[in-house]
C-alpha cells in the first residue's frame, strides 16, 4: 500500500520500450514506403523556392536593393519607412550579411505566400463550418504549443534534411495566426449586413466574396502581419536542419561562443522583422481607406 | 377594392430546441410565460393571419418583444416558420428551393433595415449598385439606375462618399436608394426610421410617402411608434407578445380599439389629425342646408375645426372628389368624437 501511494504506478521498462521502438519501426517503414512520393509532392515548392532564393542572390545587389525599397515604398507608402530600410540593407551588406539575408527573404516570401494560401481558404472553412471549427482548433493549439523540435524530428525523418523540411516547419509554426484570424474576422462581421446581403438575394460565394472577406480584411491582415513575424523567428531553428540564411550563423556562434557573430546576424533579423511588420502594418491600414475618409 | 399581394395564413414561430413539440403545447393553450418558463421555448408568433393589400402601406406596430421583426422577416424567409404559410402572388414563399427564393428576394423584394446594415467598406454608390451587382445587370444600366435613386433621395454630390461620413438620416436614405434601385415590387421596412432623430425621422416619412404616391409599391412597415404608423399607414396591425391583437384601417383602430392593450396605445393621440371626415360621418336623411357646412371626406378634422368653431354651422356636409354629397356629421358628433 505504502508503495502504491509513493511511486506513481507505471507501465514496465520492457512495455515502455515495446511501444516506443514499435511506433519508431512503423513511423520508419512508413517513411521508407512513402518519403520519395511525398517528396515528389513538395517538387514545385522546392523549384520554386530554389530559383526565388537565386534570383535574388545572384542579381546585382543594387537592383535588388532597388526593387526592395520600391516594394516597401508602394506598400507602406511612407518615406520614413523606406529610408530606414535603405539603411538597414546598407548596413547589413556592409557588415557581410547579404546573402544570407537574401536566403532568409526568400524562405520567409515562400513560408508567408504558403500560409496566406493555405490559411485563408482554412479559416473561411472554420467560420462557415461549426464542425470545422470544432476540429481545427485542437488542431491549431497542438501546432502552436508543441515544441517545435518534437515535430522537427518526423519531417526530418520523413524528407531528410534540407529546404523542405525546414520550409514545412517554418510553415507549421506560423500559419496558426492567419486561420484563426480569418475565422475571427468572417464570424464577426455585422449580423444586419449579412441579412442585407440575404435579403438582396446574395448567394454563399457572392455574401464571402463580396460581403465577409472585404470586412475581415482588417483582422484577416492583423493575421498576415503575426505570421510574417512567427516565420522570422522560427528562421533559427530552421537552420538546424539545413535551412540557408541568417540563422545557420547565429547557430554556430551559440555553439562556438562567438557573441559579436551572433550579435551582427540577430540585429540583421530584427532590422527584417521590423520591416516586413512597417509595411505590412502601413498596408493593412490603406485597404481600410474608408474608415478615415472619402475615395481620392 | 385593390388585390392582395402578401397573404399570411396560420403564421406560427417557436424559438428553442424542438419547436414542433412546442407548438402542440401552444395549441393545448400553453401561453407565452408558461412556454418559456416551463418548456423554455419562446413563442415568436401566434396564429398571424394577414391579408396585405397591393399598392398599400401596411403598418405592423407593437413594443419590442411582440414579434414585429420577427414576421416581417417571415415575409423574404429570413426567418423559417414553424408552421403556416406566406403566399405572395399566388406562390408560397416557403415552398421555394434555394435558387428560386434567391430570385424571389432579387426581383420581388427588398428590405430597408433599422441599422441601415450598408456596406462600410463600399461608397454610397457601390452601396446602392449592391442589390444590382447581385443580380449582375449590366455595369452602365446598374449605375444609371442607382444615379437617379441617390438623386431621388436627395443625395446628389455624395455617391463617392463612404458610410461613416454620412449622418445617420443620410445613411439611411442610402438604404432607402438601395431597396428602391433593386425596383421590387415589395418593400419591406423594418424600424427603418427608428433611430433617427425626430425631425429626420419626419423627414423621412415625407419622403416615403411623396415617393409611395408615385411608385405605389407594396410596404410593409414596421414601427414602435403609434403617430408614425397612424401618419403612414394604410392600414395598422397591432402585435402583442406574438399575437395580432387588432387590424384595421388608423380611424378604426381609434375609434374602436378591440382590447385593453390597444386601448391604453391609442389614448394619448391627437384624433383630429388622424381622422377624416369620411370616417365618422353617417348617412345623409334631409339635413337642413341652411347654414351647412361643406367639407371634403378625405380633411382631417384639424382642417376644418377651427372654421366650425368660429361659423357654428348647423352641421357638416362631406363631399367626395366628385362633389357628391355622400354623407353628413353633426357638430355634436364631433365634439364627442374629439372629447372621446
Amino acid at each position: 500500500m505504502e508503495d502504491f501511494l509513493s511511486e506513481f504506478p507505471e507501465l514496465s521498462r520492457e512495455t515502455l520500450r515495446f511501444i516506443k521502438k514499435g511506433f519508431d519501426a512503423s513511423y520508419r517503414a512508413f517513411s521508407r514506403e512513402y518519403g520519395d512520393a511525398i517528396e515528389a509532392v513538395f517538387d514545385p515548392v522546392l523549384y520554386f523556392l530554389v530559383w526565388f532564393e537565386k534570383l535574388l542572390q545572384n542579381s546585382p545587389w543594387p537592383i535588388v536593393l532597388i526593387c526592395f525599397l520600391a516594394v516597401i515604398y508602394f506598400g507602406s507608402r511612407k518615406v520614413s519607412v523606406t529610408i530606414g530600410s535603405l539603411f538597414a540593407f546598407l548596413l547589413i551588406g556592409i557588415f557581410g550579411m547579404w546573402e544570407d539575408t537574401m536566403s532568409t527573404v526568400s524562405i520567409i516570401g515562400v513560408c508567408t505566400m504558403l500560409s496566406i494560401g493555405i490559411g485563408i481558404p482554412v479559416g473561411v472553412l472554420m467560420a462557415k463550418s461549426e464542425r470545422a471549427q470544432r476540429i481545427c482548433t485542437p488542431i491549431l493549439d497542438v501546432m502552436q504549443t508543441m515544441p517545435s523540435f518534437v515535430y522537427l524530428i518526423p519531417v526530418v525523418m520523413l524528407l531528410g534534411i534540407g529546404k523542405i523540411p525546414g520550409l514545412l516547419a517554418v510553415v507549421i509554426y506560423a500559419i496558426p495566426p492567419i486561420i484563426r484570424l480569418t475565422n475571427l474576422g468572417i464570424r464577426e462581421v455585422d449580423k444586419e449586413v449579412l441579412e442585407a446581403a440575404d435579403a438582396f438575394g446574395a448567394n454563399p460565394r457572392q455574401k464571402l466574396f463580396q460581403v465577409q472577406l472585404p470586412l475581415a480584411l482588417p483582422t484577416i491582415f492583423a493575421g498576415i502581419n503575426q505570421t510574417i513575424m512567427m516565420a522570422l523567428a522560427m528562421v533559427v531553428i530552421a537552420s538546424m536542419i539545413g535551412v540557408k540564411g541568417l540563422g545557420q550563423p547565429v547557430l554556430k556562434a551559440i555553439t562556438n561562443q562567438y557573441f559579436a557573430m551572433g550579435l551582427f546576424n540577430g540585429l540583421a533579423i530584427v532590422a527584417l522583422a521590423i520591416i516586413f511588420d512597417r509595411v505590412s502594418q502601413s498596408f493593412g491600414h490603406r485597404i481600410q481607406q474608408h474608415r478615415s475618409g472619402s475615395r481620392e | 377594392m385593390s388585390e392582395t399581394k402578401i397573404q399570411i395564413k396560420k403564421l406560427y414561430k417557436i424559438f428553442g430546441k424542438n419547436p414542433k413539440s412546442a407548438l402542440e403545447q401552444v395549441n393545448d393553450g400553453v401561453n407565452k410565460d408558461e412556454l418559456l418558463e416551463k418548456h423554455n421555448h419562446v413563442l415568436g408568433l401566434k396564429d398571424i393571419n394577414l391579408d396585405i393589400k397591393e399598392k398599400s402601406i401596411q403598418v405592423v406596430m407593437g413594443l419590442s418583444g411582440s414579434g414585429k421583426s420577427t414576421l416581417i422577416r417571415h415575409i423574404n424567409r429570413l426567418i423559417e416558420p414553424t408552421d403556416g404559410s406566406v403566399v405572395v402572388d399566388g406562390e408560397d414563399v416557403l415552398k421555394m428551393n434555394d435558387e428560386s427564393l434567391r430570385n424571389f428576394r432579387r426581383t420581388k423584394t427588398a428590405m430597408v433595415f433599422q441599422r441601415f446594415a450598408l456596406l462600410p467598406h463600399k461608397t454610397v454608390l457601390e452601396n446602392t449598385l449592391f442589390g444590382l451587382h447581385i443580380q449582375n445587370v449590366d455595369e452602365k444600366e446598374a449605375n444609371t439606375r442607382a444615379r437617379r435613386w441617390i438623386d431621388r433621395v436627395g443625395l446628389s454630390g455624395y455617391e463617392e462618399k463612404y458610410p461613416q461620413h454620412l449622418s445617420g438620416g443620410m445613411q439611411q436614405r442610402v438604404g432607402l436608394a438601395r431597396a428602391l434601385t433593386n425596383d421590387g415590387e415589395i418593400l419591406l421596412m423594418d424600424e427603418a426610421f427608428s433611430a433617427l432623430d425626430p425631425l429626420i425621422r419626419k423627414d423621412m416619412q415625407d419622403i416615403l410617402l411623396e415617393l409611395q404616391d408615385e411608385l405605389h409599391k407594396t410596404v410593409v412597415f414596421i414601427t414602435h411608434d403609434l403617430d408614425e404608423a397612424l401618419k403612414i399607414g394604410d392600414r395598422i396591425a397591432i402585435l402583442k407578445d406574438g399575437i395580432m391583437d387588432q387590424e384595421g384601417i388608423p380611424a378604426d383602430i381609434l375609434l374602436s380599439p378591440k382590447t385593453q392593450y390597444v386601448k391604453d396605445f391609442v389614448e394619448d393621440v391627437n384624433r383630429a389629425r388622424v381622422i377624416k371626415a369620411k370616417h365618422i360621418m353617417s348617412k345623409l336623411n334631409g339635413q337642413d342646408r341652411d347654414n351647412a357646412m361643406f367639407v371634403d371626406q378625405d380633411d382631417f378634422i384639424d382642417r376644418f375645426i377651427d372654421k366650425v368653431i368660429s361659423d357654428k354651422p348647423s352641421c357638416l356636409i362631406v363631399k367626395n372628389k366628385s362633389n357628391d354629397e355622400i354623407g353628413y356629421l353633426s357638430t355634436k358628433r364631433l365634439s364627442e368624437i374629439l372629447k372621446r
